[in-house]
């Protein structure tokens, strides 16, 4: 008999010949946080440009203070599930609240944002029906599929045209649930928002948006790429995370449909897991509230990505889309984004090293995501760290004398 | 019956980046060496050319070029009624 493990050969020899020198991806430890933009990696101070910690709220007195709260009046963790012990006031308000900031009837909330879509996306579309994703779609939706004993259909990337096609393709027969991203978490492009929800409402289908990487981040209070599309009402359903702008861990979806509650029923990935422990709760009901209430950190963030963005292209970088939050640099060479990755990490920068089959393309990406947290100085470190080494591995030329 | 696998070898061409002979029984992973994303992008471009919708449920069972052949088969002379 072969051994189980034989199918990660491949995988086995695929990471051994990229190369790290000391370090990869994976081994980074976060020896000690220094605040939301820095840590010590390796005993060294290290400015953190690929955390996707967006508004900076991870210490924020405000939502510190509400988890310790909660911590020392409901315990470390609830033990159960939102069906069994799992459900205390803490949960209902930060529905409560999640649900008021979009205007919606309904939310529920999850444990993680993976299980929002495992939940959302895997129960709501059944065997008879069609699911509609876009290709470059996060791993999280494509399991969803997985799960789902729906018909799995994949649209061209960001393409209206090509969803109408599909969708035309496919008749009038099934129920059809297309499921997007407000942005892109590789290369931060994002949606066209108005185009889709038109096709979408022509052919009758129902909308999600995964707003990930936009809650917080687009909208007049943060709602998401819905929200700054002015759609929000033309979508049924949208789920998010908290373990980016709210600077936590959990999940949840909002809708406006009338039978949606029967999912806490329904959903497999609500019912059997355990709840969100009451301290996280709490720090992500004060965060839904700094972020629906405070725009100033939105502006910042967004000042922080332009600067990002302009600095890295004036220095003659190709990066993967305009600005966003999430900045993403394309290295042709694969060795190249490698050592280039290291060699930032060993001058005190931190970005996330991203390469086929997690890019679209084919690409290799040194993605930087900045946070409302970071200073005009730190965005100026980034840029200058990023030009001097890639111009020193002549990636970049050198600089007209 | 109609008879996709012709048209599905030129698909192939301009993607057999490693020049293998296409043949029935070649497959995706092994011998053309796509990942899952280039299959997927692939099983796109069958679905324009043939005017058909190829579920992602239809993978995991379509290894070779016979099998994706046979499975567009089906689903054109679905589509003709």
């Amino acid at each position: 008999m072969a051994d189980l493990f034989d199918k990660f050969d491949p995988m086995i020899r695929a990471r051994e010949a990229l190369g790290f020198e000391d370090t990869s991806p994976i081994d980074v430890v976060m020896e000690q946080i220094i605040s939301p933009t820095e840590a010590v990696i390796k005993g060294k101070r290290t400015i953190l440009a690929g955390t996707n910690n967006y508004l900076g709220l991870t210490f924020d007195p405000r939502c510190i203070q509400a988890a310790h709260e909660a911590l020392d009046a409901a315990g470390t963790g609830t033990t159960g599930s939102r069906v069994l012990n799992g459900t205390y006031t803490g949960h209902k308000a930060l529905e409560a609240a999640i649900a008021n900031l979009y205007g919606a009837q309904h939310c529920m909330v999850f444990s993680t944002g993976f299980l929002a879509n495992m939940a959302s996306i895997g129960t709501i579309a059944g065997k008879d029906d069609v699911i509609v994703i876009d290709a470059d779609s996060h791993a999280s939706i494509y399991d969803a599929c997985k799960m789902s004993d729906a018909t799995i259909v994949r649209f061209k990337h960001n393409d209206a045209d090509d969803l109408d096609k599909r969708l035309r393709r496919l008749g009038t027969g099934a129920n059809v649930l297309i499921v997007i991203e407000g942005l892109y978490s590789m290369l931060g492009d994002k949606a066209p928002m108005k185009e889709l929800v038109e096709v979408k409402n022509r052919h009758g289908a129902s909308l999600m948006v995964d707003e990930a990487h936009s809650l917080g981040v687009f909208g007049e209070t943060g709602c998401g790429v819905v929200q700054e599309a002015g759609v929000m009402h033309d979508v049924e359903f949208v789920v998010g995370t908290f373990s980016k702008s709210v600077g936590t861990i959990g999940g949840y979806c909002v809708s406006n449909h009338p039978k949606f509650e029967i999912l806490r029923l329904a959903a497999r990935p609500y019912m059997f897991t355990a709840s969100l422990p009451p301290s996280v709760v709490a720090s992500a009901l004060k965060a839904i509230e700094i972020l629906g209430s405070e725009p100033q950190h939105r502006e910042k963030l967004w000042r922080n990505a332009r600067q990002l963005h302009e600095g890295l292209t004036r220095a003659g970088f190709n990066l993967g889309a305009a600005p966003s939050p999430v900045v993403a640099v394309k290295i042709d060479d694969r060795d190249m984004a490698v050592r280039l990755w290291e060699q930032l990490l060993n001058n005190g920068v931190y970005v996330n090293l991203a390469m086929p089959p997690a890019t679209p393309q084919g690409l290799n990406l040194l993605r930087c995501s900045l946070s409302a947290a970071h200073t005009e100085e730190q965005v100026k470190t980034i840029v200058d760290t990023f030009e001097r080494l890639a111009r020193s591995n002549s990636v970049l030329s050198q600089p007209a004398a | 019956m109609s008879n996709a696998l012709d048209e599905i070898v030129t698909l192939i061409a301009p993607l057999n980046r490693k020049g293998v002979a296409v043949t029935p029984s070649s497959t995706f992973a092994t011998d053309l060496e796509w990942d899952s994303l280039t299959v997927m992008d692939f099983v796109a471009e069958m679905e324009d050319h043939f005017d058909i919708i190829i579920p992602l449920n239809l993978l995991p069972d379509l290894e070779t070029v016979g099998q994706v052949a046979d499975a567009v088969n089906t689903l054109i002379e679905k589509k003709n009624g």
